[in-house]
């Protein structure tokens, strides 16, 4: 079963996005995309310091499987990527919440969280 | 819900991933497609292929009916439990499938794929017409693949010590049977193993006794890894029946001695070769990618023909656990050169080589 953990909020493209104290937000795939996708071989990184659009593409993840975009959940600034999933992206799998986060934007607009799903909403989109 | 084989609650048993294939509830994969692929090459799995079709062949005609059936020349089964590797062809020299066929005491069992099960019937029976041959469907059998370098030796313990010398004895494209139980030294993965065809009810035991002693459940996905590593073709993806097994590396199969010896599609498969010969008829062939990214099936391949463009299509494409790049079997113009495959919209450098990627645990091409 894949687990949805409340202190998220979430995308219906499945990624997650966990607000931090200095009002930035960090964004991953969910465990539920991580199942799907199987073991994740490749994965392109968001450009660091790039500014986004919602709903825009930032990221590529291959699997064995397949391709799958990965969209930027808010707009905003990118500020830090996951370096460490250049050389171990099956860290996704194993760790889609902690370890295998893709990278921090700092919001435009904080209201754009507001649009996101909280987790009983996203896990119904998951059924 | 779709047909389930007998050890569909094992699959269950074992977190397995379910997943429909040719109307089959089959396992994809277990935990990790990427170890249970490293399983197989570095100790031993275990597949359930139950799914794939058995079929048996009798009668005073049999040898000469699979003589005409089959592109490859079931004469070359000198000895009972011999195996052979044969495309099935039609009229116009097109792959109506692809199979093995075993030499028995009596007769020859054929394993066809799942997903063209009825096709293949309706072919063979409707070939059959005019020739004393009984084609029976075995579909009480299941059908167990043991695989990965240790496999042989994890079956052989399990079995009497009288049948595990047999077994071990086999060689390769060798089968033998014990009662009920069929066994031959075939397989799909590139790496020694066992395929098992035994009643269904036995299959159960076989998997919890082999899961005992440490043999892996493989899933689906690590199977299409292994057997494209391996540089073996995937019926409805490498060929079809619009694809002459000239055009998708399979011409070994066939056998074209005795001239005298009328297969269908022979006449079809002939002038295909002349075409092959005049350079006119594609090549299905291997590519490495080495660098980021996946080769995947249906991406488009631009290359260079004698200065000129042309133009190619993956028709199987993965990442290579193995060798940790992207593998792919591509069809392209006979002396394609300067490939670059279209990766989202970026004309990536690819390079050609034997579609034989990996032998026993081994990257094989330079």
């Amino acid at each position: 079963m894949s687990s949805f953990p409340d202190n998220l909020k979430y995308a219906a493209t499945h990624e997650w996005v966990r607000v931090e104290a200095d009002g930035s937000v960090t964004v991953g795939i969910t465990d539920h995309a991580q199942e799907l996708l199987g073991d994740i071989v490749f994965i392109d990184l968001p450009t660091d310091g790039a500014s986004v659009s919602a709903k825009q593409e930032i990221s590529v993840v291959e699997s064995v499987k397949a391709a799958s975009d990965i969209y930027a959940p808010v707009s905003g600034r990118i500020i830090a990527i996951n370096k460490a999933l250049i050389d171990s992206p099956e860290v996704v799998n194993t760790s889609p919440y902690g370890d295998g986060w893709f990278c921090r934007i700092q919001p435009a607009d904080a209201a754009e969280l507001d649009a996101l799903l909280d987790a009983d909403a996203y896990a119904r989109i998951c059924e | 819900m779709g047909f389930q084989t007998p050890l569909y609650q094992k699959h269950l048993d074992a977190g397995a991933r379910i997943v429909d294939f040719g109307g089959w509830d089959m396992p994809i994969q277990y935990q990790s497609l990427i170890e249970e692929h490293h399983a197989v090459r570095q100790h031993a799995g275990v597949f359930d292929v139950s799914h794939m079709t058995i079929v048996d062949v009798d009668g005073p005609d049999a040898r000469r009916w699979l003589q005409y059936l089959l592109a490859n020349d079931v004469d070359k089964l000198d000895v009972t439990g011999r195996a052979l590797y044969s495309a099935m062809l039609n009229e116009q020299g097109g792959v109506v499938d692809d199979l093995i066929v075993y030499r028995r005491e009596v007769g020859y069992r054929l394993v066809v794929n799942c997903g063209t099960r009825e096709k293949d019937l309706r072919w063979m029976n409707q070939h059959a017409s005019g020739w004393q041959v009984q084609i029976q469907e075995r579909p009480e059998l299941a059908i167990l693949a043991v695989h990965g370098p240790e496999s042989i030796d994890k079956v052989c313990a399990l079995l009497a010590p009288a049948l595990a010398e047999l077994v071990r004895a086999l060689g390769n494209f060798r089968s033998l049977e014990d009662g009920s139980w069929f066994i031959a030294r075939t397989g799909y993965t590139g790496e020694r193993g066992l395929e098992l065809m035994l009643p269904g009810n036995d299959a159960p035991a076989l998997w919890d006794a082999l899961l005992q002693a440490g043999v892996r459940p493989i899933g689906l996905g690590a199977r299409d890894t292994l057997r494209l590593e391996a540089g073996m073709n995937l019926y409805g993806h490498d060929m079809d029946e619009s694809v002459s097994p000239l055009a998708a590396n399979m011409e070994q199969t066939i056998a074209w001695e005795p001239a005298t010896r009328d297969f269908i599609g022979r006449a079809a498969v002939e002038q295909q070769r002349e075409a092959q010969r005049e350079g006119r008829l594609p090549i299905l062939t291997g590519l490495v990618l080495e660098e980021r990214g996946v080769l995947r099936e249906g991406l488009r391949v631009v290359c260079q023909v004698n200065g000129q463009p042309a133009e190619g299509i993956i028709t199987s494409g993965t990442f290579s656990p193995t060798l940790k790049h992207s593998i792919a079997l591509v069809r392209i113009p006979a002396l394609a050169t300067d490939c670059q495959v279209d990766l989202r919209g970026k004309l990536t450098p690819v390079r050609i080589v034997k579609p034989n990627f990996v032998r026993f645990g081994k990257k094989v091409f330079e």
